[in-house]
């Protein structure tokens, strides 16, 4: 095996980051599973995460919400902000965090519950809503807002778990930013899905660009192509190139991602 | 790779006969294989099927005739002069009152031709020792009927009720026999006048044990067993499942926790007269607690069914799924209230059986609760969690060991009272398992 090559190319970013996360290593016990990782998420767009099985895009999408911090055996160094806020540092919440920056799992994670109580989960963990009617409205705007309400509203005391995989998926959205956090992160919110309810979610994530910063993680590059503004790929633990989505997949600067958009590995 | 593969050519089964003849003959083993599995298993189902039925049956036809009693009508004058001579209606007088004077005038005016000392004594020794507490216990509550005759049933003595069981031979000779020709004939003449006959054992079923089998009854053992279940589930329970969701979620994996785990399942197979010999020295001797009491089996019996509970709980809270616990805390929720607003939910139903198995292990003790003074002879209901009591397989332990024939089928009555209390319980539980099993 030869060496790692860790050069990024990096087009800046021309808007207001959201996120930046700067020098980010990261071990699993003794295994580094990021090597310095230097990216920006930009404010209201959606920023793709691609690359092989393994090169690290769930786990650094996974710090920005330290969802790493169950793990045990996960050790993270660097340093990440959000709106200049250090997310690492010891005077910040993870509770609070984490109401800031929602996210989205592979598999459609809804609540053994009913659908209202799917969305209102948030809202009433973080004490959002100061009256019944007030909560019923962020439910419907919620579900609205994720393209579900006219699917389920006769049915919001019916458990979540016995839709579809596309509507479990868009109520896990709603339920998401139900809180209106500013950031919402995907890790492969398509992967269990198929093809037309993965377009309703594509469809759905660009409308929410408007109010939201994305990140996304995805192994398919035309989901990556379709909806993200800036694409990051990751090998081996490595930022290897990070810009304009367009210029990744027409014009990539790095051999490893042409290789990759090309579908020669991975 | 390659040098193996070109030395190796696979060729398809129908290429020559030989080679169709072996992959039939494979084939014909395979399915022998499969077909001699079945069969093993169909035996050892069949051979735990017919143990159970035989064991089954067996105790409910011995125990099935317990549920009956022989009772005798005997028609009572309530004669003032022996029972309140002085007109007082005094409750305490009118209890104390010599009723078998009553009964021995009873039986007299039935059989006004038996008329020897010994024979007189041979004739009331047919009716139950109890039979004057019942009578006083009748008119102390319906004292209005002191100077009528009424007519009342009292209880045979166990000996008769075998009799009419058939389980005292009549050709058997005298000297060998329970009940003597005279008795005979005496139970003969009863039958014939229908005076004598079955009823149902209410005794059986209301009252606390006695040294009469025919007085002697289960229910001081099931409240002995019930209160001390409670004790049991109240402390095990809580502590069992608080003990799981701190090792399964909150507790850091290092050596002390392995410790712990490993010294847990070890506990769960600990012989149980070691937790009562740890009850006698800890909760009897050194905090001295009363000796018989249903809260210190209660207490005894928890430390028994906690490692269970805890190893079932475990198991339940590994069982939910690890989305739901990731939906959760990246929602915002904090640990505590994952475990809280999902986890222990969802586990429930997995917590609850695993107790269930705990407590039946528990209501099947018996050692450990010898060792605490549960095994005494107990007549009277417990009243509460620190009254001497004992429990429902001491009881039948104790009936058990009684030399009277009557208490065989009484034993066998108590196992199925054991077994339905058993079942009873079992039933809660299946029905709150079902009641909390949410589907994802």
């Amino acid at each position: 095996m030869t060496t790692l090559d860790f050069t990024t190319h990096t087009v800046p970013l021309d808007g207001k980051a959201k996120i930046s996360a700067k020098n980010v290593n990261l071990w699993y016990g003794e295994k580094q599973a990021l090597h310095n990782i230097n990216l920006e998420v930009g404010e209201n767009q959606v920023t793709a995460l691609i690359g092989p099985s393994g090169c690290g895009k769930s786990t650094f999408l996974r710090c920005l919400n330290r969802m790493n911090d169950t793990i045990t055996s996960c050790r993270i160094q660097g340093d990440i902000r959000i709106d200049g806020d250090d997310i690492y540092a010891q005077a910040l919440d993870v509770v609070h965090l984490r109401a800031r920056v929602g996210m989205v799992f592979q598999k459609p994670n809804p609540f053994p519950k009913s659908i209202f109580e799917n969305v209102a989960y948030g809202p009433r963990l973080h004490g959002l809503a100061e009256s019944k009617d007030h909560m019923e409205h962020i439910v419907k705007s919620s579900l609205e807002r994720a393209g579900l309400w006219k699917e389920v509203s006769d049915r919001l005391q019916s458990p979540g778990t016995g839709l579809s995989g596309g509507q479990q998926q868009r109520l896990c959205i709603a339920r998401a930013i139900a809180v209106s956090p500013e950031v919402i992160l995907m890790d492969e919110p398509c992967s269990a899905l198929d093809p037309i309810a993965t377009a309703k979610i594509e469809e759905l994530i660009d409308e929410l660009r408007e109010n939201f910063t994305i990140a996304i993680v995805t192994h398919s590059m035309q989901q990556a192509a379709r909806v993200s503004q800036r694409t990051a790929f990751f090998h081996l633990g490595v930022l290897v190139e990070n810009g304009p989505t367009e210029g990744i997949f027409t014009n990539p600067v790095d051999k490893r991602t042409q290789d990759y958009v090309t579908g020669r590995f991975g | 790779m390659t040098d193996v593969a070109g030395k190796f050519t696979v060729e398809p089964f129908s290429a020559s006969a030989e080679k169709r003849e072996r992959f039939n003959r494979l084939l014909k083993k395979r399915y022998a294989a499969e077909a001699r599995f079945k069969m093993w298993g169909i035996v050892a189902v069949s051979v735990a099927v017919v143990f159970l039925v035989l064991l089954l049956g067996s105790i409910l036809l011995q125990g099935a005739s317990a549920f009956s009693t022989t009772k005798v009508e005997l028609e009572l004058y309530l004669d003032p002069a022996v029972i309140d001579p002085q007109g007082t209606k005094d409750p305490q007088t009118i209890a104390s009152a010599d009723y078998n004077q009553i009964l021995r005038a009873s039986m007299s005016k039935l059989f006004p031709e038996v008329q020897g000392r010994r024979e007189r004594r041979d004739m009331m020794s047919l009716l139950s020792s109890g039979a004057a507490y019942e009578v006083a216990g009748h008119v102390r509550d319906n004292p209005d009927l002191i100077g009528q005759t009424i007519r009342f049933e009292v209880l045979t003595d166990d000996l008769v009720d075998m009799l009419r069981k058939g389980y005292i031979e009549r050709n058997v000779p005298e000297a060998d026999r329970k009940l003597n020709d005279f008795q005979l004939g005496i139970y003969d003449k009863l039958v014939a006048t229908g005076a004598l006959g079955g009823a149902f054992n209410t005794e059986l079923i209301t009252t606390g044990d006695s040294r009469e089998p025919e007085n002697a009854g289960l229910w001081g053992a099931v409240v002995g067993s019930f209160l001390t279940l409670v004790v049991t589930l109240g402390i095990a329970f809580p502590l069992g499942v608080m003990a799981a969701v701190y090792l399964e979620e909150f507790a850091p994996k290092n050596r002390i926790t392995d410790m712990i785990e490993v010294n847990i399942n070890n506990l769960a197979a600990v012989p149980s007269i070691v937790f009562g010999l740890l009850g006698l020295a800890v909760f009897l001797n050194f905090f001295g607690m009363p000796r018989s009491a249903p809260v210190v089996g209660g207490l005894v019996l928890a430390l028994q069914a906690l490692p269970i509970i805890i190893i079932a709980s475990r198991a339940a809270i590994k069982a939910v799924p690890p989305s739901i616990r990731e939906a959760a805390l990246g929602m915002g929720a904090s640990p505590l209230q994952t475990v809280m607003h999902h986890t222990l939910p969802l586990s429930m139903p997995g917590m609850l059986t695993g107790a269930i198995l705990g407590m039946a292990h528990a209501l099947g003790e018996t050692a450990p609760l010898l060792m605490i003074g549960m095994v005494a002879f107990i007549v009277d209901i417990p009243s509460g969690f620190s009254s001497p009591a004992t429990v429902l397989p001491v009881q039948i332990y104790l009936w058990a060991d009684s030399p009277e024939r009557a208490f065989v089928e009484k034993t066998s009555a108590a196992i199925i009272v054991l077994l339905l209390f058993l079942i009873s319980m079992n039933a809660i539980a299946i029905y709150l398992r079902k009641k909390f099993e949410r589907k994802w």
